[in-house]
């Protein structure tokens, strides 16, 4: 392949990012115009779960490492800002044992999002740089088991979080403009954070480990400062989240989250930013689909017993039946480029 | 008489740990697959406890040994129809396919009996208590003690002195050589799968043993207890799952002993924050398998 081909391969993958995003905008427009309230709640929903995987992507797409954490610093970015965000008052009768310092603290809502991003990167930075140095079997336990421990301290933290109650009264800001709005944003950023040197490095680190060390790439460093980065977005994303479910409580973000993040982005294809976006609509309209399914079932009485859990168990069988079909996901490592059906012509990469 | 009682409840909680990281590391060690569907093989063990004991009149020693067959086979199973396809892959594909598994099994629990936990019904000499060197302990204590005993004596007898088990370690050390030598691979791997599934079932019933309950969740604790087991112990060797077994019985006794009140919510933490220093500090464990990568840098 040639350099020249190789930059118009580059803009094309780009052209692509810039096509989704437009895409997210446009559908805003139109469910603006035509739809009713219960689609524009599901599309702001999809948009933000959108962003969040597309944050998710950023390491664990790039550095091949399945990371359990990232949904905690989810929690942590949407605690943060909320318990910034929201009025003394509120937090005095919600919370009854919070800090006094944390009661009187109250910030307009885009700082307090932007320091739940920042609070989520720190604690990110703090704690990721030994975490960075284990791979494989030992690497998955650890980021698992790191996801326990914030979950653990989360609900019994009740100083700052209400314990293991819900956390109300948080103040209705995300919008499905703000959503769409932030999930093209973040698209775009997902793929320059592809594109750029460190992304390549990490990238490089993910296909082989041991070559990338032996050209000069510090592969703990490079996963290190991606990792903070992606928990930035996490904590960002988590903050608007909170501002859009205006209730939550640590439950929000455990195992259930995490599968469900992790399944989005493994469906669609890690290793790629359309392959993310895809997975993300492909669960979101399921699993809306399987909730009317399920609420149907258990309302009308047709079948004598409540039915629970049909959504996840018919989204574990998705995921385990593309596993086994396209390991790579449906999208496979490459972003899918304009023609599609040109694509076959280097199929001999990738994968 | 307290140090009595706690080095019983050390040894029967430490059994019962150790035959759980066994099981994982069963698996692990060949296909170097975590599997996080462990746990819910211990759950398909409890179910058929419940199941039999309530509504059959099957007799009591029967129901067990059909929970640990039942756990066993659901173990075989998965790895049939899910891991099998995906083994040739990438490791993290077949990793996201055993949590998929994982919930896979959970909701479908769910779905089928019901969210709430149901009480099993147990033999009496579950409940009952007996003194032993002036201690008087539950009886199940010593039931799990000695089964882990008979259990553990077993599968060193497997593993050093047939041919499968040769095999086994064999494939454990170097898959591609022993494939190599004409053992074949999908039998090796089956048969991991069976055994970490009747450790699963043997767990199973001293598990519900003692809480008398079964709920879709019952697999995470075992599931996680594995986890620190196999790192305290060291992934790469089946005696160090279970030395790191017990150790990880003398850890939580000892805690829940030492943390004053106020932190004892925190334990979880504590314990995982342990496992984490433990993988930053010593990544091979207490017992050094065969060399493998894990860290970089």
């Amino acid at each position: 392949m040639s350099g020249v081909q190789m930059i118009l391969g580059r803009i094309k993958a780009q052209a692509v990012a810039w096509i989704l995003a437009a895409a997210l905008l446009l559908v805003a427009i139109v469910m603006n115009l035509f739809a009713s309230g219960v689609l524009i709640d599901i599309y702001t929903y999809f948009c933000l779960n959108l962003l969040l995987v597309l944050g998710l992507q950023m390491f664990m797409g790039n550095s091949g490492i399945l990371n359990w954490t990232y949904v905690g610093f989810v929690g942590i970015g949407a605690y943060a800002s909320s318990i910034l965000s929201t009025a003394p008052a509120v937090k005095d009768m919600g919370v009854p044992n919070m800090y006094p310092a944390l009661v009187a603290l109250q910030l307009p809502i885009l700082p307090a999002l932007l320091v739940g991003g920042l609070v989520a990167a720190l604690v990110a930075a703090i704690i990721a740089w030994p975490l960075m140095r284990l791979s494989n079997a030992v690497g998955v336990i650890t980021l698992f088991a790191t996801l326990i421990v914030m979950h653990v301290i989360l609900t019994q933290w009740d100083n700052v979080t209400n314990g293991p109650r819900t956390f109300f009264g948080v103040q209705y800001y995300t919008t499905m403009w703000i959503a769409a709005g932030a999930a093209a944003a973040v698209l775009l950023m997902a793929l320059w954070f592809k594109e750029s040197s460190l992304g390549l490095r990490l990238r490089a680190s993910r296909d082989d480990r041991h070559a990338a060390k032996a050209v000069g790439i510090n592969v703990v460093a490079v996963r290190y400062f991606s990792f903070v980065t992606s928990s930035f977005i996490g904590g960002l994303g988590g903050g608007l989240w909170a501002h859009y479910i205006t209730s939550f409580s640590p439950k929000s973000f455990y195992m259930g989250e995490a599968f469900l993040l992790i399944t989005m982005l493994v469906i669609g294809g890690a290793g790629s930013i359309s392959g993310a976006t895809l997975g993300a609509a492909i669960v979101t309209i399921m699993r809306e689909l399987l909730r009317q399914l399920e609420g149907y079932l258990n309302n009308s009485g047709v079948i004598a017993f409540d039915v629970y859990g049909l959504t996840e168990v018919a989204v574990a069988l998705l995921m385990i039946t593309i596993l086994i079909w396209r390991p790579g996901g449906i999208v496979g490592g490459q972003e899918l480029s304009w023609p599609l059906w040109r694509r076959r012509d280097n199929s001999a990469e990738g994968e | 008489m307290i140090l009595g009682e706690f080095i019983i409840n050390t040894l029967s909680l430490g059994s019962m740990y150790a035959l759980v990281a066994l099981g994982l590391v069963f698996v692990y060690g060949i296909l170097k697959l975590v599997n996080f569907a462990y746990g819910e093989y211990v759950m398909v063990g409890g179910y058929t406890l419940y199941v039999l004991g309530t509504f059959t009149p099957v007799p009591w020693l029967a129901v067990m040994i059909i929970a640990v067959l039942m756990a066993a086979a659901t173990s075989y199973l998965t790895e049939l129809v899910a891991f099998r396809p995906v083994r040739t892959k990438s490791l993290d594909a077949m990793l996201v396919t055993s949590f998929a598994v994982s919930v896979l099994l959970q909701n479908a629990v769910l779905l089928l009996v019901s969210p709430r936990s149901r009480a099993v019904p147990l033999p009496a000499i579950f409940s009952q208590s007996v003194a032993i060197f002036g201690v008087v302990t539950p009886m199940r204590n010593v039931l799990t003690i000695v089964t882990a005993v008979l259990l553990l004596t077993g599968l060193t007898l497997l593993m050093k002195y047939t041919v499968l088990g040769i095999a086994m370690r064999a494939a454990a050390d170097k898959f591609t050589t022993t494939r190599l030598m004409g053992v074949p691979a999908n039998l090796v791997i089956s048969v991991a799968f069976i055994i970490s599934g009747f450790l699963a079932g043997v767990v199973s019933v001293f598990w519900v043993g003692r809480s008398a309950s079964v709920d879709p969740l019952i697999g995470f604790t075992p599931l996680l207890i594995a986890f620190i087991a196999t790192v305290i112990g060291g992934m790469n060797s089946l005696v160090g799952a279970v030395v790191g077994g017990f150790a990880y019985g003398l850890l939580f006794n000892a805690l829940s002993i030492l943390l004053p009140a106020s932190l004892i919510s925190y334990r979880d933490a504590f314990m995982f924050a342990i496992v984490i220093l433990f993988l930053l500090l010593k990544p091979e464990g207490l017992i050094r398998g065969n060399y493998t990568e894990e860290r970089v840098g």
